[in-house]
């Protein structure tokens, strides 16, 4: 479809873009990335013939663009660039109907059927029929880009050429525009060539990525490999993190902003200080938001949070929406539930037992309630049928440094190791299969870290980390057993 | 429902034609008409006919009326609508062009290069064999060619793509730099000063029909021109850009109104001076009215331009008869106000 060969130019002499070269397949959606001043809009300008470039070239169709004429190439390709101006205030309509410049022949252009249909249809489907007699000067930013885009619609063009179209567009319309033109690439074979501001945005839609970098091409690729945290930061030259879409397997991107009040809290240890107990619940308030990950009732997952209650509950706790009800709960008792992680228990919360670890450059604070009425063998769990006796161990791990992604998930399985060593320790039975335990039926884990201060890339259980968490765990959970047998047998 | 839609579109648009060929027709003869010699429309009519017709001519007539009519009114009369016509339509084009309502014919330096031409003509009184008299009509449009070139040139210089910006820079620059080489053949002359400046503030009176046939052939070649490039004009107005996305050649179809539009203001300005503001207000109130697509624009701005300089110099003779004023400061005092009048209201509309 296009073929760009050695592509070089530039303005007044000075090359801005150096030896670009790339191909496109018709039905492509192809983002074109770059800092400021890479040559993004120089390339595009370049494709659409209005500006000559000085050595290589681009084949359009098999054909040198340089052998076309303005009119033939505008039945080929249309463009729709951020700036428009518009020194007169002509109406909707007459707008969009100067895209059937190029199809129209002979001296007098006469005014088609078709025409007039195609007019209609390309301001059907970009929403702008129904001011078509309102001038342009009426419209707002986003209307009035609807509207150029319906008139290079109305080209009917084989290639779209377009220069960050989402820029005046709010939300919902970014949205429906690139759904739009992902669409048409895959309905109508229409190929999109695009520049994009917006990693996100172009990671999501495109099929492809340019990624330019002074003028050069730094990669050529499917957005997963262009969008690599590396590459970012190094060619934009700024902090980013790449994260997964939800719910797309798109890579996003996301931007690290310099702390502002860095040395308030740059020295927080998270300590028992923070810890507020009352007859229903125990509950610990940073001043600032933790990275977590978590298997609470409320705020699981991976997240940021503030607020941690463990909640005591009757053993006879029934409710068929018990997240609702906790969510509930929490806000009688004053908590924001979108800034809490949540969890329950049924023990009683004098058994807590919580201890805080001082290492060289971080700190780890542990709390548990443990009881052990429901213990089970995860090797044999099958044999248990379910049925719910009180009984759980909620363990919390604050670290006071900054963890990845890794270290979190290896955090879980150190305290899960120590928490099943700690109940083999103290010989704690599966009541049903007459083995030892290896936790509870309704565990409830909680890794939460400052992100603050000494870099903590790992948490295997031989790394500085793992091994007090370990210890921690494993002292803290015993701890909390042997508090709750006492009382049992008192 | 898509062909009401059109017939409506069609009316409304007819409903303009007719509204300014009327307001031509009503200018001519009131033109015509009033004056020293008061001329009856009937009988106007009547001796018009008989000229058109070839019929014998009409006992009941006053022979004078049909010499002050044939000779004296009807020629000034045509040769203001033609001055007026060529300006308002050059006007619009510039205005399309540059993508500026406040551009026309004079922002390029087309006039006063034109000037430059018939001043020098005055002032050595250079006479070229075989055409006399018609030596500075052509030698106006000589240099309101030459001015246009070399300001394309120039500008060509100073930017390879020829942006609209840099046009009218060089324009004004060009259009200084001439208006002090007038001024100082001006300082310069001495008895000849009174014929320079009167025909700088420009006038139709005593002409004749010798400068209808000057402008007339002018004028068709550069109306022609401009109207078969309206729809370019329009994809213009969006931009040089824009238009070539939309498969305008733009740097073709930018030379031939270019090239048009000093054809029509500098045979415009070898008959009749500099009449300012035509160019500049007739354009302007011909969009507001009717909206901007040039396909239309244009061939109004014709009608409504040559009524409404035939009403100017009307105004210029019986205002303080038996002097004459000069046209272009009819057309000034009435254009000036106007257009500062349609600029507040412009900027109240874009504010409100």
């Amino acid at each position: 479809m296009l073929s760009v060969q050695e592509l070089t130019g530039g303005y007044s002499g000075e090359a801005v873009l150096k030896n670009v070269s790339f191909e496109l397949e018709k039905g492509e959606l192809f983002g074109i990335l770059g800092p400021n001043g890479s040559g993004k809009t120089t390339l595009l300008k370049m494709l659409s013939g209005i500006l000559p470039f000085s050595s290589g070239d681009v084949f359009l169709k098999g054909k040198s663009l340089k052998m076309y004429t303005p009119k033939e190439m505008a039945t080929i390709i249309a463009v729709l660039s951020q700036h428009s101006s518009q020194s007169f205030s002509y109406t909707v309509k007459e707008t969009v109907a100067l895209g059937r410049y190029a199809h129209q022949k002979g001296w007098f252009q006469t005014w088609s059927d078709e025409d007039d249909r195609i007019v209609m249809q390309t301001m059907e489907q970009t929403g702008v029929a129904h001011f078509e007699n309102h001038s342009i000067h009426e419209l707002s930013g986003g209307e009035r880009q609807r509207v150029f885009l319906a008139q290079a619609l109305a080209q009917e063009p084989e290639i779209l050429l377009l220069d960050e179209p989402t820029n005046h567009l709010d939300l919902s319309f970014q949205k429906e525009l690139l759904d739009l033109l992902k669409s048409w690439t895959r309905g109508k074979g229409l190929t999109v060539i695009s520049i994009f501001h917006d990693l996100n945005l172009a990671g999501l839609y495109c099929d492809r990525l340019l990624l330019l970098e002074n003028g050069e091409i730094n990669i050529n690729h499917v957005p997963n490999e262009v969008l690599r945290e590396d590459r970012i930061r190094e060619v934009y030259q700024t902090n980013i993190q790449k994260q997964p879409h939800p719910k797309v397997p798109a890579p996003q991107m996301v931007l690290l902003p310099e702390a502002i009040d860095e040395e308030e809290t740059e020295n927080l240890t998270i300590d028992q200080s923070l810890l507020t107990f009352t007859d229903e619940y125990i509950a610990l308030h940073c001043p600032i938001p933790l990275r977590t990950m978590s298997s609470g009732v409320v705020g699981p997952g991976t997240g940021w949070h503030q607020i941690f209650v463990n909640r005591h509950v009757n053993k006879n706790y029934d409710c068929s929406d018990h997240r609702k009800e906790m969510v509930d709960y929490l806000k009688t008792q004053g908590f924001e539930p979108g800034e809490t992680v949540g969890m329950m228990t049924a023990v009683v919360l004098e058994d807590v037992s919580f201890q805080l670890y001082k290492e060289e450059g971080f700190s780890v604070f542990i709390v548990v309630t443990a009881g052990v009425g429901n213990a089970i063998d995860a090797s044999r769990s099958e044999e248990h049928s379910f049925q719910m006796t009180p009984g759980t161990i909620n363990t919390w791990v604050f670290i006071s440094g900054e963890l990845n992604e890794e270290s979190f998930i290896q955090s879980i399985m150190t305290a899960t190791e120590a928490k099943t060593k700690a109940m083999y320790d103290l010989d704690v039975k599966d009541a049903v299969t007459g083995t030892i335990a290896t936790g509870t039926s309704t565990d409830s884990i909680l890794i939460a870290a400052t992100q603050k201060g000494q870099k903590l890339d790992y948490a295997g259980t031989i790394t500085p980390l793992g091994k007090v968490i370990g210890k921690g765990v494993y002292e803290c959970t015993k701890a909390s057993i042997q508090k709750s047998r006492k009382r049992i047998k008192r | 429902m898509q062909k009401l839609f059109t017939l409506k579109y069609l009316n409304k648009k007819g409903i303009a034609y007719l509204i300014a060929a009327i307001f031509l027709l009503v200018a001519m003869l009131l033109g015509i008409s009033i004056g020293t010699v008061s001329v009856p429309v009937i009988d106007i009519l009547k001796i018009i006919g008989a000229e058109i017709f070839r019929l014998s001519p009409n006992e009941q007539i006053d022979p004078m009326y049909t010499n002050i009519v044939l000779n004296i009114r009807l020629p000034r009369v045509i040769l203001a609508g033609l001055v007026g016509a060529s300006l308002a339509i050059a006007g619009a084009a510039f205005q399309g062009l540059l993508r500026n309502p406040l551009a026309d014919p004079y922002t390029l330096g087309v006039s006063s290069g034109a000037s430059v031409g018939a001043v020098l003509t005055m002032f050595f009184g250079i006479s070229i064999p075989f055409v006399g008299l018609l030596t500075l009509p052509l030698l106006s449009i000589l240099f309101a060619f030459i001015t246009i070139f070399v300001v394309m040139l120039f500008a060509r210089q100073i930017d390879r793509s020829m942006k609209v910006e840099t046009i009218i820079l060089t324009g004004i620059i060009f259009s200084s730099f001439l208006g002090s080489i007038i001024s100082m053949i001006i300082a310069l002359t001495g008895e000849e000063l009174r014929q320079i400046i009167g025909w700088l503030l420009g006038s139709v009176s005593m002409r004749g029909w010798a400068y209808i046939k000057i402008i007339l052939p002018f004028f068709i070649i550069g109306s022609f021109l401009l109207l078969i490039n309206s729809r370019e004009l329009n994809a213009m107005s969006f931009g040089e850009e824009r238009a070539q996305h939309i498969g305008v050649n733009v740097q073709k179809r930018k030379m031939i109104i270019l090239i048009a539009g000093s054809i029509l203001t500098g045979a415009a300005v070898a008959v009749s001076g500099t009449i300012g503001f035509v160019g500049l207000v007739i354009p302007h109130l011909t969009r507001l009215l009717w909206g901007p697509d040039h396909r239309h624009l244009l061939p109004l701005s014709i009608l409504t331009g040559g009524g409404f300089l035939i009403l100017a110099d009307l105004v210029a003779r019986t205002l303080i008869s038996p002097t004459e004023l000069p046209i272009g400061v009819i057309t000034a005092l009435i254009g000036a106000p106007v257009f500062g009048l349609i600029l507040i209201n412009r900027r109240k509309e874009r504010r409100g």
